[in-house]
């Protein structure tokens, strides 16, 4: 699909990065002028997404974690966020609630959080060969907009 | 990482700030633990009102803690929580196994 706008970040899977990174695709989605809630929503999603390819796929090392965003027709923000770490084994037990790996640090809700605070949700994944994350969110265009 | 903490009574409030995700959750989490373990009260508050955003570690840091009160036999207390953290715990279901007073979703 045609964008009409887009962005791609590359950074190191460090912890301070998750700020950066949700910080960023705000930024970037507050062309869609989007509400309070619409961008804490997008925040959260990005953060869990990015939190995950720090704990999960890099566990033992830093890896590079690739951030694109897009705005396509009708102002749907289009975030895909994708690293080439260890991957998931299963998929299906990763993506349900309150499951995680990630010891007691973690609370297992990543996945849920990504899949009803966004519109669409996609995961793919390959063990050994790494993560990719395929979010969309659409924003609802208010009154005094054309 | 911001966090401020008074005792009354053997009522512990800790005040949470700024942006909790993974990058600062386990040292809040510590940081919370230790002031549970120095003041052993019998109710601890966590106070939302100054946190501008909060992802799924925030639900780890609330778990965590009412783990150590449970093993206390004290009660936590979650107060003040923005829009934005709420909808986090809420999908979480927090609101069903901790007592959540003076919620202010906008």
């Amino acid at each position: 699909m045609k964008s009409e706008n887009y962005m791609e970040l590359k950074f190191p899977s460090k912890s301070a990065n998750e700020a950066f990174a949700r910080a960023a695709v705000a930024c970037f989605a507050a062309q869609l002028d989007p509400t309070l809630d619409e961008l804490g929503d997008i925040k959260t999603a990005v953060s869990e997404a990015v939190t995950n390819c720090i704990v999960h796929a890099y566990p033992d090392e830093l890896g590079e974690i690739v951030l694109k965003a897009r705005i396509l027709p009708d102002s749907v923000l289009d975030i895909v966020i994708k690293d080439r770490g260890r991957g998931i084994e299963d998929i299906e037990k990763a993506r349900t609630p309150m499951f995680t790996t990630g010891g007691a640090d973690r609370s297992g809700m990543g996945f849920t959080i990504m899949e009803s605070f966004m519109t669409e949700f996609r995961l793919t994944s390959a063990p050994g060969k790494g993560t990719t994350v395929h979010m969309k969110r659409k924003i609802i265009r208010r009154g005094g907009k054309k | 990482m911001k966090l401020t903490s008074y005792v009354q009574e053997r009522q512990l409030t800790v005040a949470l700030a700024g942006e909790i995700d993974h990058h600062c959750a386990r040292e809040m989490m510590e940081a919370i633990s230790e002031k549970i373990d120095l003041y052993l009260p019998l109710r601890c508050i966590l106070d939302f009102r100054d946190v501008r955003f909060m992802d799924s570690s925030g639900i780890a840091v609330v778990l965590h803690t009412l783990r150590r009160m449970n093993t206390l036999q004290g009660k936590l207390l979650l107060q003040n929580i923005p829009a934005q953290p709420y909808k986090v715990l809420r999908a979480a279901g927090i609101e069903k196994i901790t007592e959540i007073k003076e919620e202010c979703p906008q």
